[in-house]
């Protein structure tokens, strides 16, 4: 099947980038591995996206989802294996299908770091956890550990405080990459403690998490710590493991491109969270999507 | 298919002592994924009829989701014989849904 635009990812930057598409009566296909509204569901409430004072990430998502599709963008769940780049026209591989379009928009977004220690993936929903305000409450009045050094650890921490009965902040540094003032509120809490210059060895579990093993990496000595459960916040990395060898990435994995969205490859764009950007918040992917489908319009109208 | 939902006060009645297997669908209102997966198990309900498909509130019935050691949802287990068979945890596919039920 031949489209327009094709629009890898069904976050706010892809569904957008659809909405512009449409409304400038090309024709859009949007591939999604997962399920339409990236990671934006998980969060309850969100309270910074202009106009709307309170919205659920689900609602955000299915209003969005709904416009999109109203316009006349259509949305297939299937995997995106591959992109080539044949010159006028690009080639879409899935893991169903193969698709042609005159320009693709990655829009694929982010997801969550793993530790990569051994029998995290078998403990996810068994302890492992990579949103405490998803599953804190899971943990009430129990002892957790948080990973992690950036303010979305700290501010995990400080939320799991408030539950938990002792919350551990395991950290690989001797100081925290996050708010000092975060730091403060933390340091001024009876029941967290600070593991400083450790990382995650082993987690020990029957059929749930019951201890993390740390390494002290200034003295190589081992720690275990029991836990029922442990918040993995190491950061996000980019998926765009599929684009590797068809655009610019930065060492971080993510597509080099500037405000203008545009790849090093012509006819092929970026948009949202998996693009080098200072900022990554619901508005600046919704944002991308605008610039990235008007810039691929623009591209195909020649 | 529209999807029971049951609370603590029903469970024995309606999961352990099933002659079906039963898929319990651990959710709660404010989790996104969990609504996600709302229509993907109606069709799975519509199409399995030899399955009972039921949901069960989290937030109201923290006794059983404690006792069945949920602490992340989604989490769908599947019951045989008021016995745990298995269980999948998160937003998942369709596929993944037929899958766990074999």
């Amino acid at each position: 099947m031949a489209y327009d635009i094709i629009i890898v990812g069904a976050g706010p930057a892809g569904l957008t980038a659809a909405i512009y598409a449409r409304r400038a009566s090309k024709t859009v296909l949007v591939l999604e591995a997962k399920a339409w509204g990236g990671q934006i569901i998980n969060t309850p409430d969100i309270e910074n996206y202009p106009v709307a004072a309170h919205i659920s990430g689900f609602d955000f998502a299915d209003k969005l989802y709904n416009q999109a599709v109203g316009l006349g963008a259509e949305v297939r769940l299937e995997k995106v294996t591959g992109v080539a780049d044949l010159g006028e026209k690009k080639q879409i591989t899935t893991t169903r299908d193969t698709y042609e379009c005159g320009a693709v928009i990655l829009a694929t977004g982010s997801e969550n770091r793993k530790l990569g220690v051994d029998g995290e993936d078998k403990l996810v929903g068994r302890g492992v956890s990579y949103c405490a305000t998803c599953d804190g409450n899971f943990f009430r009045k129990k002892d957790v550990a948080v990973v992690g050094g950036g303010n979305t650890a700290l501010e995990d921490a400080l939320y799991l405080a408030d539950l938990a009965n002792k919350v551990y902040l395991i950290h690989r540094r001797d100081s925290f990459r996050g708010e000092d003032s975060t730091v403060q509120r933390l340091s001024a809490r009876e029941n967290v403690e600070f593991v400083y210059n450790s990382t995650v060895n082993r987690l020990i579990a029957d059929k749930r998490l019951t201890a993390v093993e740390v390494r002290n990496k200034l003295d190589g000595s081992l720690r275990e710590i029991p836990v029922s459960g442990l918040f993995v916040a190491v950061g996000r990395v980019p998926e765009n493991e599929s684009f590797r060898t068809l655009v610019q990435v930065d060492e971080a994995g993510y597509v080099v491109a500037g405000e203008d969205c545009h790849t090093a490859v012509p006819g092929i764009f970026t948009a949202g969270d998996n693009r080098t950007k200072m900022v990554r918040q619901l508005v600046t992917a919704a944002a991308d999507g605008a610039v990235a489908a008007t810039e691929a319009v623009k591209y195909l109208n020649g | 298919m529209s999807i029971q939902e049951i609370t603590s006060a029903d469970f024995e009645e309606v999961v352990l002592k099933s002659t079906k297997p039963v898929l319990v669908d651990f959710n709660a209102t404010w989790c996104g994924p969990c609504r996600m997966l709302k229509p993907t198990l109606e069709q799975v309900a519509a199409e399995r009829p030899d399955v009972t498909v039921v949901g069960i509130d989290v937030d109201d019935n923290s006794d059983l989701a404690g006792e069945y050691g949920v602490f992340s949802i989604p989490c769908l287990v599947l019951f045989k014989d008021g016995m745990e068979a298995d269980r999948s945890v998160g937003l998942v596919p369709k596929e993944a849904v037929l899958d766990l039920l074999g």
